[in-house]
């Protein structure tokens, strides 16, 4: 099997993924998902060519709403699972772009 | 040695859908309602809840598809697009990456050098994001999430524009269709058209393109034009210097004339898009589109041409007429009652644009009847009334739909005809002004116009004008 996880790859998933890993993390992270990529790596003895691949396990399409607000104000109940609120918004560490 | 550059532009146009309700669930997406009133677990992102595909999205989707000449994926499934912002309860924006609902298709825009196709990659259905707002007391930053799940169509062109003045052809001949289309009402002002320029320099006569910045922060077509302009100029300066253009994404500031970089591109591997498990795929059959077509609209361009045709109008009246679908539609009604097209198209375009441009309302706002139109038309057309009080009477139907007919017997608005009456009120006018009429006589014949306005008047605007002139100089 082929190493293909290398700290360089931990430390761009990690940008992505908003995390800070210390050394030892990052090393067991990088071990962890080697031994996943191994796992799926035994799929590739199969030959799929010709198979569509499959996103969807069952078969069926077009489940639509009719375009009808049933929907009213829910500003409290929702405001209620922000860890804080302010003038009924979401109040978060300050971001800029 | 100063090169000489090509400039090549692509768009990314976004869209907001005048759907009702969001695309995945049944909260309203109506503008400026207080923060967080128009949200549910669906549009928050809470766990397990499903999103459920409004079939209206689809229809708009396919509508603005079939207009801008794509071909559709009958079989077109939605994608996972994952990034952390607060602006995203889901952390991440359910797009379409694989198999987006059209794609190849063009528009085709007026240029100097003739008719030009501008080629469309794609559109792709996806869903908007909250709006952040920075609090400068708490330095914190606030998220209201009424816009989250508010449809949108991404238009994807291909890079083949090249200049501002092409790219805001091809952007107004978008908002047109979509316009016309009822698809949205695609105000850039407020966010619900917004266009993104991707934006390369290549030297004249090079076939492969240069490094492109993305821009962003553009609402208006003065700002798309001004930012263009502006990275022409500062990718050429950087070339010139033998430097490299970054790829990157750049804010342009309106106010400053100045854009700055605000982060590098991310590559779309970064976004790990994968397809969306919680939404089953959107099969198309023939028939559905077929249906769509044939319920496509006649766009502003045939319409202009069919009114210089039918009611000989000039082709800047038939532009004027046909610029809004409600103003075409009042026209045509309009014409038909009254059988004055041309009268009609006056209306319209002179006291009708000119009321809405006072008040600062937009066409689809207007709300009086073609009746009420053709009636006053008819009234003006056999002397009932003379134009200044047909303009008055015209302000009434604009505001309140009034009967033209009722409202003119109650006020008593009907021209003046009556020449022993009208004799009567210009010998007062003449006794009251004997300065004037001393100038007349002296030769001086412009103070007749003094003379006459003072009869209307004395009239309260009711005389018929010519009939005015004629009694005044044969009394004098």
């Amino acid at each position: 099997m082929t190493e293909k996880i290398t700290l360089e790859t931990i430390e761009d998933v990690s940008i992505l993924a908003k995390l800070k890993l210390d050394p030892e993390e990052a090393e067991n992270a990088r071990k962890d998902m080697q031994k996943m990529l191994d796992y799926v790596e035994k799929l590739n003895e199969l030959d799929t060519d010709g198979v569509e691949p499959l996103t969807h396990l069952f078969s069926y399409g077009n489940v639509f709403r009719e375009d009808i607000v049933t929907n009213g104000d829910a500003s409290e109940e929702m405001l209620a699972n922000a860890p804080k609120a302010k003038d009924g918004q979401y109040q978060v560490p300050k971001t800029i772009e | 040695m100063k090169q000489t550059y090509e400039t090549i532009i692509g768009l990314e146009v976004h869209v907001e859908l005048a759907t009702k309700t969001k695309i995945f669930c049944s909260c309203s997406t109506a503008f400026g309602g207080r923060p967080n009133t128009h949200t549910c677990p669906v549009c928050t992102g809470m766990p397990g809840t499903l999103p459920v595909l409004n079939r209206q999205v689809v229809e708009y989707a396919l509508a603005v598809g079939l207009a801008s000449n794509c071909s559709i994926h009958q079989m077109c499934r939605f994608d996972r697009k994952n990034y952390f912002y607060p602006d995203n309860p889901q952390n991440y924006q359910i797009s379409q990456l694989y198999l987006p609902i059209c794609h190849d298709g063009y528009v085709e825009i007026e240029t100097e050098h003739g008719p030009k196709k501008i080629r469309i990659h794609e559109i792709h259905m996806e869903e908007d994001a909250g709006k952040l707002i920075h609090d400068e007391w708490e330095d914190c930053s606030l998220v209201d999430y009424n816009r989250s799940g508010v449809p949108l169509l991404e238009i994807v062109s291909e890079p083949d524009m090249r200049s501002a003045d092409e790219v805001i052809a091809y952007l107004e001949k978008l908002r047109k269709m979509i316009q016309y289309l009822g698809a949205s009402d695609c105000k850039l002002q407020e966010g619900s058209m917004r266009a993104d320029v991707n934006l390369s320099l290549r030297r004249a006569g090079s076939k492969e393109f240069g490094t492109r910045t993305e821009m962003k922060n553009l609402n208006s077509f003065k700002a798309i034009r001004r930012a263009i302009e502006n990275e022409q100029e500062r990718q050429a300066e950087l070339l010139d210097a033998g430097k490299p253009v970054e790829q990157e994404t750049r804010r342009w500031d309106d106010n400053k004339e100045f854009s700055r970089a605000m982060r590098s591109k991310e590559d779309a591997k970064d976004y790990r898009y994968f397809p969306d498990p919680d939404l089953p795929p959107v099969l198309i059959p023939d028939e559905w589109i077929q249906r769509v077509r044939n319920s496509l609209p006649e766009f502003q361009e045939e319409k202009a041409q069919r009114y210089i045709r039918e009611y000989q109008l000039s082709a800047y009246d038939a532009g004027l007429l046909t610029e809004s679908r409600k103003i075409a539609a009042l026209f045509e009604e309009t014409a038909a009652l009254s059988e004055k097209p041309k009268k009609a198209a006056n209306w319209l375009i002179g006291e009708t644009l000119r009321l809405l441009r006072e008040k600062n309302m937009d066409p689809e706002q207007l709300d009086f009847s073609p009746e009420h139109l053709a009636a006053l038309i008819r009234l003006a057309e056999d002397g009932s009334v003379n134009n200044q009080v047909a303009k008055k009477v015209f302000e009434k139907i604009f505001e309140e739909d009034i009967d033209p007919v009722a409202y003119v017997e109650e006020h008593g608005l009907k021209t003046v005809s009556d020449t022993g009456m009208l004799e009567e009120a210009a010998r007062r006018v003449i006794a009251a002004n004997a300065d004037a009429v001393e100038q007349y006589h002296q030769g001086k014949e412009k103070i007749l116009g003094f003379l006459i306005g003072q009869l209307m008047r004395e009239t309260k605007g009711q005389a018929d004008p010519s009939l005015a002139g004629e009694i005044l100089r044969s009394l004098l």
